[in-house]
């Protein structure tokens, strides 16, 4: 069965008002912007925004007044430090308040790790003396019933929808992912719904090729959009690289929310979909953008 | 800049931060410490320096060739076990034991600036056998007390990291575009040890919020090679991260 879906399919199906949202696991590359500008479009409210570093897509979608809460590690632009729109929120509830549970990059994933698992919490020592543990009533102290040791118990997290980006993905929902994979795979196991943002959809034969590449079981994941570009201005290895530019642009032209407003007018309200996006866009930019050659891995052999 | 690549050893297993770090391990790669190990948070393994400049560690150019990629749960797990010597940070401000700020200014319930928060930096600080920071030195940055820790130094001071069950060894440079400051064993306090070219202690003070301590053996930085400079340059050609504000 065919679990192709485009993205205003997807979104609409599985990202409802207060759902909590993953998007992007693999840090500062395969954040897929194309989701999150079509749950704008959508004007989703009151979500719970997930990540370890979505990079500048929260700060898009808090300035846009979709979140209520965030669950991340580091919020602003990798490229120019912090972001605008997450500022005005925090610190003057413009265009809306939002509450922050203060992660580290690994507890985000210890905590998405146990939802895989199925266990209520786990066990580390990191975070222990940080304030972090004062913002984030899912991280809390314990004494290790073994050795006495203090520790740090991080709840189990589990996203009601994960959007995860992938370089291939077939119809059913094998898939390949390579390069960063951050918390991709933690993110997958963890969620109730996982929408694959595919930048290619090959046969099931290639996905079959090459077992080792999947990040999760097909029978894990709900939908598969494809989206060329989904995830531009960040990077997919093989397919594109990191667009610098558009994130000190964007830095530089949300400093006021008004300036933030014609941001989202033209990038997110002002097209209709990813498509409409790359034009205005521009091929030329694109082509820029594109990986120049080939760095192919050597084959490995799967024969019985 | 310089003063950062050498603080990493010929063979270290280096946990590298987001933005100035990853300059300072290509630097270390190309010249003294051949041998060392990148390790980056989004899952990477690097034993060769990137073949090019790096906005970050998630760049194409940082995982082609990689020893390898892993998770982020997998390398951050090889810190925790301890198998990372030396761990790179920067932030938005560090008190006198090495605290570090990146979260939030003033009150955390109702801050004066949302800082964006940890990323891994809590985590590098916690777990590292010694942590390295970089910071430019401005007196709103170097408080005598931060208002959030984001990521440990040695808390309150001497046996601080021990009460609160941390493992790793805490900071062992505080490394500023103006000089470089050690922690005392006893106190867990930052001492200036070295003052880069073209700045002096009276400017250092200044710019210090807290009461500065000076090593007795107060030097001035060695300055950079013409060989440092040039692998500077062939990984920032334009400056982006070692222009005007930010020559560590």
């Amino acid at each position: 069965m065919t679990k192709l879906m485009s993205m205003e399919e997807a979104v609409a199906t599985f990202v409802a008002d207060g759902a909590s949202v993953l998007l992007g696991a693999g840090l500062e590359g395969m954040i897929p912007f194309a989701a999150g500008h079509e749950i704008i479009r959508q004007r989703r409210k009151n979500l719970t925004l997930l990540a370890p570093i979505s990079d500048m897509l929260f700060d898009q979608m808090i300035g846009a007044g979709c979140a209520a809460t965030i669950g991340a590690a580091w919020v602003g632009n990798v490229s120019a430090g912090l972001g605008h729109n997450f500022r005005r929120a925090c610190e003057r509830g413009v265009p809306s308040r939002v509450v922050v549970r203060d992660y580290s990059n690994f507890t985000f994933a210890l905590a998405l790790q146990a939802a895989a698992q199925g266990v209520p919490f786990l066990p580390t020592r990191t975070v222990l003396g940080s304030d972090i543990l004062l913002t984030n009533p899912d991280l809390v102290e314990f004494t290790s019933p073994f050795t006495a040791e203090r520790l740090v118990a991080v709840r189990a997290l589990a996203p009601d929808v994960a959007f995860v980006a992938v370089q291939r993905a077939d119809a059913d929902g094998g898939a390949h992912c390579w390069g960063a994979l951050g918390v991709a795979v933690e993110a997958c196991g963890s969620c109730r719904q996982l929408v694959l943002v595919a930048e290619e959809i090959v046969d099931h034969e290639i996905i079959a090729s090459d077992p080792n590449r999947v990040l999760a079981p097909a029978f894990r994941v709900s939908a598969v959009v494809h989206e060329p570009f989904a995830c531009h201005p960040s990077p997919v290895q093989g397919c594109y690289g990191r667009d610098h530019d558009f994130y000190h642009d964007y830095h530089r032209e949300t400093r006021t929310a008004d300036g933030a407003e014609r941001w989202l007018a033209r990038w997110v309200y002002g097209v209709g979909d990813r498509r409409a996006y790359l034009d205005l866009l521009g091929a030329d930019r694109q082509t820029a953008l594109r990986v120049r050659g080939p760095q192919l891995a050597a084959p490995v052999d799967y024969g019985a | 800049m310089t003063a950062a690549a050498r603080e990493i050893r010929d063979g270290d297993v280096v946990f590298v931060g987001m933005r100035l770090p990853l300059l300072a391990f290509c630097v270390a790669k190309r010249l003294h410490a051949p041998r060392a190990v990148g390790l980056f948070e989004a899952g990477i393994v690097r034993d060769t320096p990137s073949p090019a400049l790096l906005y970050t560690m998630c760049d194409p150019p940082n995982i082609q060739n990689a020893a390898a990629c892993l998770s982020t749960a997998h390398v951050m797990s090889l810190l925790q076990r301890g198998d990372v010597d030396v761990g790179f940070v920067g932030g938005a401000e560090v008190d006198r034991y090495g605290n570090l700020n990146t979260s939030y200014v003033g009150s955390w319930r109702e801050p004066s600036v949302r800082l964006p928060g940890s990323g891994g930096a809590a985590d590098i600080a916690c777990l590292s056998k010694r942590l390295v920071i970089m910071m430019p030195h401005e007196r709103r940055r170097l408080r005598t007390r931060v208002d959030f820790v984001t990521s440990p130094g040695f808390g309150e001071g001497a046996g601080w990291r021990q009460r609160v069950g941390l493992p790793g060894g805490g900071p062992s440079a505080l490394i500023t575009t103006l000089g470089l400051f050690r922690f005392d064993r006893d106190s867990g306090e930052a001492i200036l040890c070295s003052y880069h070219a073209g700045t002096s202690l009276a400017e250092i003070e200044q710019a210090t919020e807290w009461p500065l301590r000076v090593a007795r053996d107060l030097a001035p930085t060695p300055e950079p090679s013409r060989h440092e400079l040039e692998i500077i340059r062939e990984y920032d050609p334009t400056g982006f991260w070692t222009g005007t504000r930010s020559q560590v």
